[in-house]
């Protein structure tokens, strides 16, 4: 291993590390952002018929058994007639769908299809009945926004399931608004568009295009803010450290207590 | 008042009792006596068995306690004089300099009041003899001739004060007391106005269009369309008083077609003359305490409480299905002007908001 050592004491290897570091950064940053683009980049005129038989074929296989051959629904799961490629991206894209246990609320998950299967889907399911369609990244990118607005908005269309800060709250018989930190701003925008589960709407004639990207910069920027205190409890502060100081702290007082008054044993 | 009387102008009635002291009201107790009558330490005659050690059970350890303890009350020193370095020496000009500021301060201040208890622990477990003592409890009500004495001087006080025979003073000093006992219920009054009808009334009146609270952009009733829709609107237009403003933050929800349940007579349920195509409004505010209720759950069409968990019946003029809300929340009379903007077509018909208890 000697001819590591004697390469690492060049003067150029610092710079050859920090160049190499670069390069792999770029082009891991490429191969990630590339992977999102199928789904989002296509329009609805340009779905091929193609497309939307493969969609159909894993809607068969992966969703009909709840939601039906024809996607017209059964008693355990709606129609999806006209819920949209939002409705179907924002599912499949969060792993909530399909679902795996039926209980009160469905939950992300690992997502077991990849991007283009599920936009195939949600082309299909479009291709049904219209719809809200997935937006583009352009459609939900913060550049430019109005944080303070979103923040408004946010405190008072949302904050009361979702908790002031995104961290999620219960909800009535088992059901909860889940927490919005690992949301992505396209799943955001699609979740407000679509109304997922017991989610109200909020169309894009109430909560215009760019105030949805207002409450998506004002929740984004909201992860990046100091969360003082280990077990956070939904940004309340170092509340849980206080309570183990206060009750653990009363509890060293009263067996300090006990020691200097106990009794000695006769010397 | 601080006239006194000698003791040796009153009478003596017996042996035992003349040793009383008799005081005015007012006047500190003599030092010697403990009490009244100084009776304790004329019946204290068997001395208590306080047979304290000369010197404690264990002298080598005594002698090892005793260098321990100085150490801990020369720490304690120390972190005191620390505290005073740290104080005038510290700048709290930033956040940062405070909080460094702060944990010197707190962590010398600790040191040296834990040091100095350790120190003071350690001197009684180990140095100070080891020996029980008890302490009787007494009766704590005085004798009869204490209280009698009491009273005697009582009365004493009072005749010589002029209390009871100098009418003017005494009804001048009541006279002087009552406006000073009134003075603070006067004050009182400041804690007003009275709300008046304001509790009764919000500041929607007919005609007001409703607009999206936040960006308050008005609302088409076309806009408005999907069932599951939701949103929070105000008044358009008001802007003077935040307070009042809150009061009339109102939910307008879209239902899908069949979904609303209409009143009967006698029976709750959604008044359809007040809604505009399936939405209806209601007021956000929870009857029960008052926090905003708008956890709309689409699939159920119940409104939830964040607080405590009311939850009303959105599709049934919101009625309660749980929890410690006593009354529904008060549905607004909406309709839409000539531009198909929603509007409000009165003010709400009944008191928004918690506290009303002849409404529970």
């Amino acid at each position: 291993m000697s001819w590591i050592t004697a390469l690492r004491r060049r003067p150029a290897a610092g710079y050859a590390v920090v160049l190499l570091g670069l390069v792999t950064i770029g082009m891991g940053y490429g191969a990630l952002t590339s992977s999102g683009s199928p789904a989002s980049a296509a329009t609805p005129g340009t779905v091929s018929p193609q497309t939307i038989a493969q969609g159909k074929a894993l809607f068969q296989v992966s969703c009909s058994s709840c939601h039906g051959m024809d996607a017209q629904g059964t008693s355990q799961a709606p129609s999806l007639a006209g819920v949209g490629a939002a409705a179907v991206d924002f599912q499949m894209s969060t792993g909530r769908m399909p679902g795996k246990d039926v209980g009160p609320e469905m939950d992300r998950k690992p997502v077991t299809f990849t991007n283009a299967q599920i936009y195939a889907i949600a082309q299909y399911v479009a291709s049904l009945g219209g719809g809200p369609t997935v937006p583009s990244a352009a459609q939900v990118s913060s550049a430019g926004a109005n944080t303070a607005l979103g923040q408004s908005l946010f405190i008072t269309d949302c904050a009361q399931c979702h908790n002031f800060d995104g961290a999620g709250g219960a909800l009535t018989q088992g059901k909860f608004a889940p927490a919005l930190t690992a949301s992505t701003p396209k799943q955001i925008y699609e979740a407000m568009l679509t109304g997922p589960e017991a989610m109200p709407v909020f169309s894009d004639t109430t909560i215009t295009p760019a105030q949805k990207r207002d409450i998506i910069d004002y929740i984004t920027r909201l992860r990046a803010e100091p969360n003082p205190g280990g077990f956070s409890l939904g940004r309340i502060g170092p509340v849980t450290e206080g309570i183990v100081g206060f009750f653990g702290g009363i509890g060293v007082l009263v067996f300090l207590a006990l020691w200097i008054t106990m009794k000695r044993r006769e010397s | 008042m601080s006239e006194t009387q000698p003791s040796q102008d009153l009478p003596e009635e017996d042996g035992h009792q003349s040793r009383a002291p008799h005081r005015v009201i007012g006047t500190p107790p003599p030092a010697q006596a403990r009490t009244l009558l100084g009776e304790a330490p004329v019946s204290a005659a068997p001395e208590s068995p306080r047979e304290l050690p000369a010197g404690p059970d264990n002298p080598a350890k005594a002698q090892t306690a005793e260098k321990v303890v100085a150490t801990f009350f020369i720490l304690s020193m120390l972190a005191s004089i620390g505290f005073i370095a740290a104080y005038v020496g510290l700048e709290v000009g930033s956040v940062d300099a405070t909080l460094r500021s702060n944990l010197a301060l707190g962590l010398s201040m600790s040191v040296a009041f834990l040091a100095m208890g350790v120190g003071a622990t350690i001197w009684v477990r180990n140095i100070m003899p080891n020996v029980e003592q008890v302490e009787e409890r007494h009766v704590l009500a005085s004798g009869e001739p204490e209280r009698e004495a009491f009273t005697k001087t009582f009365t004493e006080g009072a005749e010589a004060s002029g209390f009871v025979k100098r009418k003017l003073l005494r009804r001048t000093l009541i006279a002087a007391s009552v406006p000073l006992a009134v003075a603070p219920l006067v004050v009182l009054r400041d804690l007003g106005p009275l709300p008046g009808t304001s509790l009764r009334h919000t500041v929607w009146r007919k005609g007001m269009r409703m607009v999206v609270y936040g960006p308050n952009t008005p609302l088409r009733a076309a806009d408005f369309s999907i069932p599951g829709q939701m949103i929070t609107v105000a008044p358009e237009g008001y802007t003077e008083n935040q307070d009042v403003l809150a009061k009339a933050v109102t939910i307008i929800i879209k239902f899908a077609p069949g979904v609303l349940v209409p009143n009967r007579p006698g029976q709750p349920g959604t008044i359809m003359n007040w809604t505009v195509d399936n939405i209806v409004a209601y007021s956000k505010i929870c009857t029960h305490v008052g926090c905003p209720v708008a956890l709309y759950e689409q699939t159920t069409h119940h409104i939830l409480c964040p607080c405590h968990q009311s939850t009303f019946d959105a599709t049934n003029g919101a009625q309660i299905l749980f929890g410690p809300a006593p009354r529904p929340l008060p549905q607004l009379p909406i309709g839409v002007d000539a531009d198909g903007f929603l509007i409000a077509t009165s003010d709400f018909h009944e008191p928004v908001g918690p506290a009303f208890w002849e409404l529970g």
